[in-house]
């Protein structure tokens, strides 16, 4: 794997950005890719019309592009330095990276196991190509409805969170997840948009998501503890 | 103390200017005294110092300078933790701002709210919070004392304990018998005996693979034991037998001279003897008369609050306090609360209802991890439990890594909440 990954590295530093693989053969199957984006990706990432970043950056036109080149976007010091150093998200990379992130960017923020499935990465690849102009000029796809994983009341997500409660709440939380931001083994949870924690608990708490402790944690978390939390770890991740 | 006072005035100044706590200018500062460095009082005093901002003053008394955790001790022993890495120092606490003193607490005054040092001094306390883990019950197996730890070794406490059990496991006979004499309830860590001989077993399979392990258990079940067996099945075949109460597991004498184990009057030869006796709250709960009849100090369920003394608390493996595990996971929780009511006592800052739980990992063999967790709330008289988990036998390979990476994850964390 890190012998092909250098020899790859070697090749893109000459020939990208156009690194000329697959542009006469489908990369995969783009509705069976919507499928994986939905699982593997949309808790995360959005994309499509109207697409902004959330706990990761939007995927609009990511082919061809930069890694860790959005300006309004925090990435970790290392997908930066990537970058940095002429890394660009071309079919092969694309592949690496989602196959085992921290394969190709040590030190990544992308809390994201991997996807060990070939084929679903092609199909998750040929889908999210039809949200980049690049390289072939793919026009934008017609507008996506981006659904959100649990419905809330507006309310809810309007509660505006007690920093100071939500302090004293992170106690339980960082048993676990560490205040440094790091996310061996346990993913870190700051600095994330703060209605994305709240939905992200709100799964939990309803069951959608399955992790014990999480379900267990959220339980007997109210609304405005939830808030609480998302605001405390929203300030906290930008310190 | 001398020490403190020192500190106290070179800082009055500085501190009270950027004070927001409600205190009178020229009073002292409060003064929280924790005896004992581990989950429960590393955090307590770590979370003081660091939500205070300095308006309290926190004295930690901790004899070792560098502190093993029990946890993961047992994943040292299965050669899948270095033994280097269960070690953790008092520095980034003493740089939160907790006075550290490196020293034992030999004696506690309740009426004047002093603590006696080994090294003759004694430190005022506003609110003294009592953490200092277990103690053996002296005689709960019949011929064995502290004084037979290194022929028959408990390694219940971590450390050179630790270090030892390993070194005779790896230097057993070929084809020798490992036997542990567990502890009757309650006990720290309810399912650290399964996982220990899992770990056991892990090393012999791989380099004693005739050795055998024998359990001699008091208790009729114990935490984890579908999940244990199961794997045990599974990873060692035929290498580990359990003898419950039923068979005589309740009636064990130990011969460590002779390393035999006298099980209901027949007598077994053992090549390792890892002796797990009965326990008790640390000895400094019972000299400062926090401890009742059961051994253990008896705490109100709202936040740990000694039953015997309202400006004393008792955290984690010392306390009784109904339903939750002894546990580095639990006394860590425990110690959030603490500090939170401490804290809101002493300068007026909010106190929130308690909020407790736990959740304790296990591995049986190598990426097979497991786990059982709850949530728990103040009850009328002791803590109660309010929704549980455990993981279910038959589960898949790779939910079962995920598990033990997210152990490892686990310990990451609570050891960097305590002392990173």
């Amino acid at each position: 794997m890190f012998e092909k990954l250098k020899i790859l590295l070697c090749i893109g530093a000459v020939m990208a950005p156009t690194l000329a693989l697959g542009q006469a053969t489908p990369i995969g199957d783009a509705a069976a890719g919507a499928q994986v984006y939905q699982r593997e990706c949309a808790s995360c990432h959005q994309i499509g019309e109207g697409a902004v970043h959330r706990i990761g950056p939007h995927l609009n036109r990511i082919f061809d592009r930069r890694a860790g080149s959005h300006d309004d976007f925090r990435y970790s010091e290392a997908l930066v330095r990537q970058g940095r150093d002429g890394l660009v998200w071309d079919l092969v990379r694309l592949h690496a990276y989602i196959e085992n992130p921290r394969a190709l960017v040590s030190g990544t923020r992308m809390s994201y196991r991997g996807l060990n499935d070939a084929d679903r990465r092609a199909n998750l690849i040929a889908y999210m190509r039809a949200y980049s102009d690049q390289p072939q000029n793919i026009p934008e796809a017609s507008p996506t409805a981006i659904a959100r994983e649990v419905e809330l009341p507006a309310e809810t997500l309007a509660l505006e969170g007690d920093v100071e409660y939500g302090e004293f709440l992170s106690a339980e939380c960082t048993t676990c997840h560490q205040r440094s931001g790091d996310h061996s083994g346990i993913p870190g949870i700051l600095g994330w948009p703060q209605e994305d924690f709240v939905v992200a608990m709100h799964a939990y708490k309803q069951k959608l998501r399955p992790h014990e402790v999480m379900q267990s944690v959220s339980q007997r978390l109210d609304d405005e503890e939830i808030a609480a939390l998302a605001a405390y770890f929203y300030k906290l991740g930008r310190e | 103390m001398i020490l403190n006072r020192r500190r106290f005035l070179g800082t009055a100044t500085a501190a009270s200017a950027a004070l927001s706590a409600p205190m009178a200018l020229g009073q002292a500062k409060p003064r929280v005294v924790v005896i004992g460095g581990g989950s429960g009082g590393g955090t307590v005093a770590r979370y003081i110092a660091k939500d205070s901002n300095g308006a309290v003053d926190v004295t930690l008394i901790e004899p070792s300078r560098m502190y093993y955790t029990c946890y993961f001790s047992n994943l040292y022993l299965g050669g899948f933790w270095d033994f280097d890495a269960l070690g953790h120092d008092y520095g980034n606490i003493a740089r939160t701002g907790v006075n550290v003193v490196h020293d034992w607490a030999v004696g506690v005054d309740r009426d004047a709210q002093t603590v006696a040092l080994a090294s003759g001094e004694s430190i005022a306390y506003d609110r003294l919070v009592v953490a200092p883990g277990i103690d053996f019950v002296e005689g709960s197996v019949p011929g064995w004392d502290v004084s037979q730890q290194s022929k028959m070794p408990h390694a219940y406490k971590s450390g050179t304990q630790a270090q030892l059990l390993k070194h005779q496991i790896e230097n057993m006979r070929e084809g020798g018998t490992f036997c542990m004499v567990a502890p009757p309830n309650p006990y720290r860590c309810p399912p650290g005996p399964g996982e220990r001989v899992s770990m056991v077993a892990h090393v012999l399979s791989q380099t004693n693979p005739t050795a055998k392990i024998l359990i001699v258990d008091p208790k009729e079940n114990y935490s984890k034991q579908a999940l244990f067996e199961e794997g045990w099945e599974r990873h060692y075949p035929g290498m580990v037998t359990r003898i419950g109460p039923d068979f005589g597991g309740n009636n064990v004498e130990v011969r460590p001279d002779s390393m035999e184990v006298v099980i209901d009057g027949q007598v077994e030869a053992v090549d390792v003897c890892n002796v797990i006796p009965a326990q008790k709250a640390g000895k400094i709960a019972e000299l400062a008369g926090l401890t009742d009849a059961s051994g253990w100090a008896p705490v109100l369920p709202s936040d740990m609050r000694s039953r015997m003394d309202e400006n004393v608390f008792v955290l984690g493996d010392a306390s009784a306090q109904g339903a939750m595990p002894k546990s580095g996971f639990s006394a860590n929780s425990q110690a959030k609360v603490v500090a939170n009511v401490i804290r809101g006592e002493l300068t007026g800052s909010r106190i929130f209802p308690a909020r407790y739980s736990n959740t304790c990992w296990s591995l049986i063999a190598t990426n097979d991890g497991v786990k059982v967790g709850a949530n728990y709330e103040a009850g009328a008289d002791q803590i109660e439990s309010v929704s549980s988990f455990i993981s279910q036998t038959g589960e898949d390979a790779e939910l079962r890594q995920q598990t033990y990476e997210e152990s490892i994850g686990w310990y990451n964390g609570i050891v960097a909440d305590i002392f990173g």
